[in-house]
């Protein structure tokens, strides 16, 4: 069982030297990180800083400039089909308007990953359809609905369940909680942190969302000056960077440190 | 990995061992056997998990879904050697009890082939009523922008006219050509035997000018222009753009629709005429070549064939045929939902209804000219 152990220890996504941009434009220089097992690591910076861009070069939609990306000890390099549809079971990806399919249920877009990866009987599909459904807590009728009927919180967290159909280990989500009224996004935060307890979640979460970041996230990663700094809460507030002080330290900042630390 | 639940008796109770890992990948084998469960008479059931390597959201919920099958048979159930990790997994399942999903089936026989008849004429009947209800609408807009001309957009419609005229000048004149050389090739075949092969000069020049120059040139722009309409609106039907054009005051008849009707009524006379030059080129090339049959005779008989009145003819029908290809683009854009899927079926609905149209229109202004006379 050694190396089990030692594949437990190795980081979840280990990225070395990342460069990345779009459109011919470089955005995010030597950007190195690791994120271990059962870690938050929420990703801040400016409008078109690039946070959902190193997302995508990540999950292997957009091609890296410069460096190594390995997700599970695995590098992703030019992957073929069959190894996308081999980490297509293990990881779950939430874009920034849920990327629903448009011709198909909220139930169907759930079961897409059950029928393409496992083979489940109907009725069990169904059932874990409706499970899903439940867990991000959209109300059960939600199921039989084209995306098309659903506001854009709905739509966001139907693309959270079919994220969450295959009980990934490792989730990408670009921007959860917007989109939503306030309790329903502490309820996601809660989604998450249970999820992350029970089953050693990691999440790469892009989010403007203080609330999010003080409550679930164990580390930040801030994009500023195409750089990327990470660390805890507690250590960027105080880089002096300005952009990272008028973040943190800002009066919206410094509202959600109050409350986080009320509840905390 | 072998999925197994092995079921002993403790006196009144049941108690129930599952080996294996409660995950999704496996959830089919564990579903199967949590099927055999049955708690008979046992009035309590001790569900000890020792034996469980692996729990995920599926597993904990098959679990859950197990404890309350029981429990709703009488018995009490209690649930031993669970991670303590899982508790707040638990408490997530609990918190939202998940309803059942229905899924419309998808059904066969006669009633749904009725059903779907029906339907589909149904739908056919609003589409027509929705095409002559946007013609009024057109017509309206037309009205409100001759009286004030500084509202119509000129640089949209000329780029318009770029990419449904210039841009189709190859394809177009290729086509024609072509179809020059086929007409020219079958009409000398057929006259050969009587020694009246310069009478095929006859039959390419009115049939192209007459007939073939603007079918073809109108058939071609519907599958290359109509259907580029239907999908650009489409798109932006599905984006909202349409719905934020209408909320910052501009009137997306005037802006999206217009523009595309008058372009492609002052584009497509031009490509007839280029459709037709191309079709005579061919059949002139093809005369020469196989005939025997010099461009100087070629040009002679042409002159004597038809006359500039013929070229018109063929002509006059092109702006008809755009008002209609433009016109059903832009209405089955406009038409469609937000979703990918009614992108395409618009898409598909405008080259057909156009082509459709096209052709019926072509077979009235037959029957008009031959009553007339001309």
């Amino acid at each position: 069982m050694s190396s089990a152990s030692d594949r437990a220890a190795a980081p979840v996504v280990h990225v070395r030297g990342l460069a990345t941009g779009a459109g011919g434009k470089i955005l995010l220089r030597d950007a190195t990180f690791d994120l271990h097992r059962g870690e938050v690591l929420g990703v801040v910076g400016a409008s078109g800083a690039g946070k959902s861009v190193l997302l995508r070069t990540i999950v292997g939609l957009t091609p890296a400039a410069t460096g190594t990306i390995e997700i599970f000890g695995e590098e992703l390099g030019r992957r073929g089909q069959a190894d996308l549809r081999r980490f297509g079971t293990r990881w779950g990806v939430l874009f920034q308007d849920g990327a629903l399919f448009s011709s198909l249920t909220v139930a169907e877009n759930i079961m897409v990953p059950l029928r393409e990866q496992l083979h489940l009987s109907p009725a069990l599909m169904h059932d874990i359809a409706a499970l899903k459904i439940a867990l991000v807590g959209l109300p059960p009728d939600t199921a039989e609905k084209m995306p098309a009927a659903l506001s854009g919180g709905m739509r966001k967290r139907a693309g959270l369940a079919r994220a969450l159909a295959l009980d990934p280990k490792l989730l990408f989500l670009d921007e959860p909680t917007a989109g939503l009224d306030p309790i329903a996004a502490s309820e996601f935060d809660g989604l998450v942190r249970d999820l992350k307890e029970s089953l050693g979640l990691t999440v790469f979460m892009v989010t403007h969302d203080l609330d999010s970041l003080m409550a679930i996230c164990d580390r930040i990663a801030v994009i500023v000056d195409q750089r990327l700094i990470i660390g805890t809460l507690a250590e960027l507030v105080h880089n002096p960077n300005s952009w990272i002080q008028a973040y943190f330290c800002g009066p919206r900042g410094r509202a959600a440190q109050i409350t986080e630390a009320a509840n905390g | 990995m072998a999925q197994s639940i092995e079921q002993t008796r403790d006196g009144d109770a049941l108690v129930l061992r599952p080996h294996g890992r409660w995950v999704v990948a496996d959830a089919q084998a564990l579903d199967d056997r949590l099927a055999e469960v049955k708690a008979g008479a046992a009035r309590r059931v001790r569900i000890d998990l020792a034996g469980v390597e692996a729990m995920d959201t599926t597993g904990a919920w098959l679990l859950f879904r197990l404890k309350r099958g029981l429990e709703a048979g009488g018995a009490s159930v209690s649930v031993d050697h669970i991670g303590a990790d899982l508790a707040p997994l638990f408490a997530q399942i609990e918190k939202r009890p998940s309803g059942p999903v229905k899924v419309p089936r998808r059904g066969f026989g006669p009633f749904v082939l009725l059903e779907h008849i029906g339907y589909r004429t149904v739908e056919l009947l609003r589409s027509a009523r929705a095409l002559v209800g946007f013609f009024g609408e057109i017509a309206i807009t037309f009205a409100r922008i001759a009286a004030r001309p500084q509202r119509l957009r000129f640089t949209p419609m000329v780029a318009q006219m770029q990419r449904a005229g210039v841009s189709a000048l190859g394809i177009v004149g290729l086509l024609s050509f072509l179809v020059g050389i086929v007409m020219t090739y079958i009409g000398a075949q057929q006259l050969k035997p009587y020694g009246a092969e310069i009478f095929t000069v006859n039959l390419l020049a009115v049939g192209t000018l007459r007939e073939l120059g603007g079918l073809m040139s109108a058939i071609i722009i519907a599958g290359r222009s109509g259907s580029a309409f239907t999908a650009e609106i489409g798109a932006m039907m599905v984006n909202e753009e349409v719905d934020a054009m209408r909320t910052l005051g501009l009137d997306p008849i005037e802006v999206l629709v217009v523009p595309r009707i008058l372009g492609l009524i002052l584009t497509l006379p031009l490509l007839t005429f280029w459709a037709d030059f191309t079709g005579l080129a061919g059949g002139a090339l093809m005369c020469r070549t196989s005939l025997d049959i010099p461009l100087t005779t070629f040009l002679v008989q042409l002159h004597s064939a038809v006359s500039l009145w013929s070229v018109f003819l063929g002509i006059i029908k092109a702006p008809f045929f755009a008002v209609c290809i433009a016109l059903i683009g832009c209405n089955e854009g406009l038409l469609v939902s937000r979703s990918a899927e009614s992108v395409g079926r618009h898409t598909t609905q405008s080259v057909v209804q156009a082509i459709f149209l096209v052709i019926v229109l072509d077979a009235l202004f037959s029957i008009l000219f031959n009553e007339l006379g001309i």
